[in-house]
């Protein structure tokens, strides 16, 4: 994406601070709290984390979609605006973070074609002379692995892993800074899962974009990232690459998570033992 | 008022629906179709001038020269019918068209800002749905005068709740999906996204419904030419035809005022089962 | 004689290209795990409500499924109730499907004991609060009065175990039981199935599309594709040696979580994506995203499932590849070329 070489040691994504809470009724509910990590040009930070760790919470405010309480989110130097009025504004937010989202059955619009969609974020984006478009459009799509007959076909024509490829085709059309991806593989078959593991780790070669890589698969945020960030209740457990995380995990809820993951000869009775001396940290939230 | 037809109407439809399969929508539509086409090209259809009457020819039975006999006043009954499509639809059409335009505008808007503007439009909603539409119309002849305008401008109120509540809602669920929140990350300005992209997706199923009201217009509108508070003789409309016929039926010669009630009941019960069987194959669609 | 045992079950909807299931042959014995695993479309799920007598509406059915001797294929409904209430149970996906969400948690437990077997309500509630204590609930006499929306995700699956058990039936079956929940609660379920599962010397049927879940949670795998079973073997065959090249696919599919030193090898993904009900094939299901596939050999008639050593393997080519043991494996796991990937 980016042609200029950009310099390996300048964070492409700030995040310093970052909070939010919710209010339901007379309480107040911390999503996330006091969240700090960065991201140069061609890293990929993971976030781990179950339901209710605040990792979409998280995505959300990167992409502006949630206000944050307090901290700041820095993108190329640059503040990302609380609020965007006009639309050199929005661009220019735009090209910020793209996100990807979990379900490829919601995400993409199920009347307009994927060639369209493509089309539509080229021309917003200023793109205008027609053939040029076309040859981009085409361009992007083959980056992804799809071809004219996908791009002519409207999305419910299309297999999951061919419509998150769209998804994922269409975030880059704006040729972002940073690209987040919000559980982006979890609703995949796994042999499709797998294709397009392998098409963003090309990505992360190919363009210099930054990932956020949020998800609950701790052998997912191994093969994609280099680092990794284990979110529990809003909270940091832990921040280290992405290897030592899963050889030396340091925090209690790391060995948990890891210890979750499923294999043979797994002791799923000390799983759950360790996880309810856990259980003091986390009153039963929503599942 | 409307609400209650509905309620007593649907039962039975869904009934007759079940036995009649694909063959009654198509009915109901051809038959909507013709009322059309004979409403547009009425004056080149009418034999007879319906706004004159012979003194001395009223209450005839159905002859050659009246194929559906004449009124009290001698105007010939299938003339002042085939005339009297222009003035009985072209009133719904006007209500729905402008409740339509109106709820759409009111229902996106609300969903798309939430929050306190949301509930208090949703009050005021309340309170119009308050009043029964015919009881509008008639406040509105009281205070206007006679004629068409008050009483159509009155109901197009009146039914603009039903139209702005509907699009409310599936807004709201619509803008959760992940496709709208791709569209504003992209860049694009919350009218470009509200108006041409979910609104477009909402669509289909709005339509659905402002056909049923066209019927339940229809039905008021004439109900209120009958009451003598609409359309003024000697314009041929069917609820007015209804209204001069009561003294025909009391004179045992009821043909002037069944022939347009039939009209009217075929008209509202045909809109009625295409807009449900419209709403039921999107239904159908979506799941 | 087996507690579950399907005999070449098939099942055709009308529109569809190919049977949902066809030929389907699987047994559960007493007191054993055994998986099928499968991706969307291979006709897994469907498989598992049959053997609760639960076909898809204007489906045509051949074969046999039996429950403890029962065959459920035409069954009447006295005979199916029978069926479900005293000798099967199953759990589901999504627990909120499952429950009335205005109802609380002691109502929907204790109804079946009451109406059904006409049970006191002291009585049933005393058996309810048994169960939740039986899946690990702290606080049973609490949940009781609780309606769903009070409990998370994992605490109302194992309500639905609860549930499952009230029947006391010797056969659980498990449709994708915590799919839809966290990996820690994913590991908390599977470990009160695995307890109840011993103690009561049940046979249990894991339905789910992790096979990685299969291996560490089951004794015998069956695999499956597009309406069909490609392989079977026990856990330990299957991962040593898988024979059949969808098989060795999914295990080359997942990620490992070990080698953590450097780069991650890339994965070979299986190319394309999973049969839909739409699409068939005349011969090899799998053949147009199989590496080994031969044109003119796996095209002409479906593979029928026969003995590799110590599996079941539905592979035309099963005999060569498996000759030289860890072939399937070995090559799969080699390097793919891209351009092969959703071709």
């Amino acid at each position: 994406m980016t042609t200029d070489p950009t310099p390996a040691a300048r964070p492409l994504l700030q995040v310093s601070g970052l909070r939010k809470t919710y209010r339901t009724g007379a309480a107040e509910v911390v999503a996330v709290d006091d969240l700090s990590f960065s991201v140069r040009a061609g890293g990929a930070l993971g976030i781990v984390g179950e339901s209710g760790s605040g990792k979409t919470t998280t995505a959300r405010m990167l992409i502006g979609l949630e206000r944050p309480d307090a901290g700041r989110i820095l993108v190329q130097g640059e503040p990302l605006a609380a609020t965007v009025r006009g639309k050199e504004a929005r661009l220019a937010r735009a090209k910020a973070v793209q996100i990807v989202f979990q379900d490829p059955y919601l995400s993409l619009d199920a009347r307009i074609s994927i060639g369209a969609t493509i089309d539509g974020v080229l021309r917003l984006h200023g793109l205008h002379d027609r053939a040029a478009r076309t040859a981009r459009a085409r361009e992007l799509l083959a980056q992804v692995g799809l071809g004219d007959r996908e791009a002519a076909a409207l999305p419910r024509r299309l297999s999951g892993g061919q419509r998150q490829r769209a998804a994922i085709a269409r975030a880059l059309a704006v040729e972002p800074a940073v690209l987040v991806l919000d559980e982006a593989v979890s609703a995949l078959d796994v042999s499709v899962q797998a294709q397009v593991l392998n098409l963003l780790s090309d990505i992360r070669r190919d363009t210099g974009i930054g990932l956020v890589f949020v998800s609950h698969d701790l052998a997912v945020v191994r093969y994609v990232c280099d680092e990794a960030l284990v979110l529990y209740r809003g909270r940091t457990m832990e921040h280290r690459p992405v290897a030592d995380l899963l050889t030396a995990p340091g925090h209690p809820y790391t060995r948990l998570l890891l210890a979750s993951v499923p294999r043979p000869g797994w002791d799923p009775d000390s799983i759950s033992r360790r996880r309810r001396e856990l259980d003091p940290l986390k009153r039963h939230g929503p599942g | 008022m409307s609400a209650q037809i509905a309620g007593v109407v649907r039962g039975p439809l869904t009934r007759l629906r079940a036995l009649g399969g694909g063959w009654l929508q198509r009915l109901c539509l051809l038959l909507l179709v013709l009322f059309v086409l004979v409403s547009l090209f009425a004056p080149w259809l009418a034999p007879q001038d319906p706004t004159f009457g012979g003194l001395g020819a009223g209450l005839a039975g159905p002859s050659a020269d009246h194929w559906l006999g004449t009124d009290q006043g001698g105007h010939d009954t299938f003339s002042a019918l085939i005339e009297g499509t222009r003035t009985s639809l072209a009133g719904p059409l006007a209500v729905v068209l402008f409740s339509t335009v109106t709820g759409i505008a009111v229902g996106l808007f609300t969903a798309w800002r939430g929050g306190w503007i949301d509930t208090v439009v949703g009050r005021m909603l309340d309170i119009v749905f308050a009043f029964p539409a015919l009881l509008l119309a008639i406040l509105a002849v009281a205070i206007f005068g006679k004629g068409m305008t008050a009483p159509v401008l009155a109901m197009a109120i009146a039914y603009m709740p039903y139209t702005a509540r509907l699009v409310r809602g599936l807004a709201v669920q619509e803008k959760a999906r992940p496709y709208i929140a791709a569209y504003r990350v992209q860049g694009h300005s919350a009218m470009f996204v509200a108006v041409r992209r979910l609104l477009p997706n909402i669509g289909p199923t709005v339509l659905a419904q402002s056909t049923v009201n066209f019927g339940y217009a229809l039905l008021d509108l004439a109900a209120l030419s009958f009451l003598g508070f609409g359309v003024q003789p000697p314009t041929p409309d069917w609820g007015a035809m209804i209204n001069q016929g009561q003294a025909a039926v009391l004179q045992g010669e009821p043909l002037s005022a069944i022939v347009p009630a039939v009209a009217v009941v075929l008209v509202v019960v045909a809109f009625n089962v295409v807009g449900e069987s419209l709403g039921d194959r999107l239904a159908g669609r979506d799941s | 004689m087996a507690l579950l045992e399907y005999e070449s079950l098939s099942i055709a909807l009308p529109g569809m290209a190919r049977p949902v299931l066809d030929g389907i042959s699987l047994s559960v014995f007493a007191g054993e795990v055994v998986a099928l695993v499968g991706e969307s479309g291979s006709g897994k799920s469907v498989t598992a409500r049959a053997a609760l007598g639960l076909f898809p509406a204007g489906a045509g059915i051949d074969g046999r499924v039996r429950v403890d001797g029962t065959d459920l294929v035409g069954a009447d409904a006295a005979s199916l109730r029978a069926v479900r209430t005293t000798k099967a149970s199953m759990i589901f996906q999504d627990p909120r499907a499952g429950i009335n969400p205005v109802r609380r948690i002691g109502d929907f437990l204790t109804e079946s004991l009451r109406l059904g077997r006409g049970w006191s309500k002291d009585r049933a509630n005393a058996r309810a609060v048994e169960l939740l204590t039986a899946v690990g609930l702290p606080d049973p006499a609490r949940h009781l009065n609780q309606y769903p929306h009070e409990l998370s995700g994992g605490m109302l699956q194992r309500v639905m175990i609860a549930a499952a058990l009230t029947a006391e039936p010797r056969l659980l079956l498990c449709d994708e039981p915590t799919t839809a929940l966290d990996v820690s609660t994913q590991a908390e379920i599977m470990a009160i199935l695995g307890k109840l599962q011993r103690e009561h010397g049940l046979g249990l049927l894991l339905i789910t599309h992790d096979i990685e879940l299969a291996a560490a949670a089951c004794d015998r795998i069956y695999v499956m594709y597009a309406g069909r079973i490609v392989e079977t073997a026990t856990t330990a065959e299957l991962f040593a040696a898988p024979r059949h090249p969808y098989t060795a696919g999914l295990l080359g599919s997942s990620p490992p979580l070990s080698a953590p030193d450097g780069p991650v090898a890339r994965l070979t993904p299986i190319p394309g994506a999973p049969m839909g009900l739409l699409d068939s094939a005349p011969g090899c299901s799998f053949a147009s995203r199989c590496r080994f596939a031969r044109p003119g050999h796996c095209d002409q008639s479906p593979p029928p499932l026969e003995r590799q050593g110590p599996a079941l393997v539905a592979c035309h080519r099963a005999h060569e590849l498996t000759a030289t043991p860890g072939a399937v494996a070995v090559a799969a796991a080699g390097s793919l070329s891209p351009s092969k990937e959703d071709s």
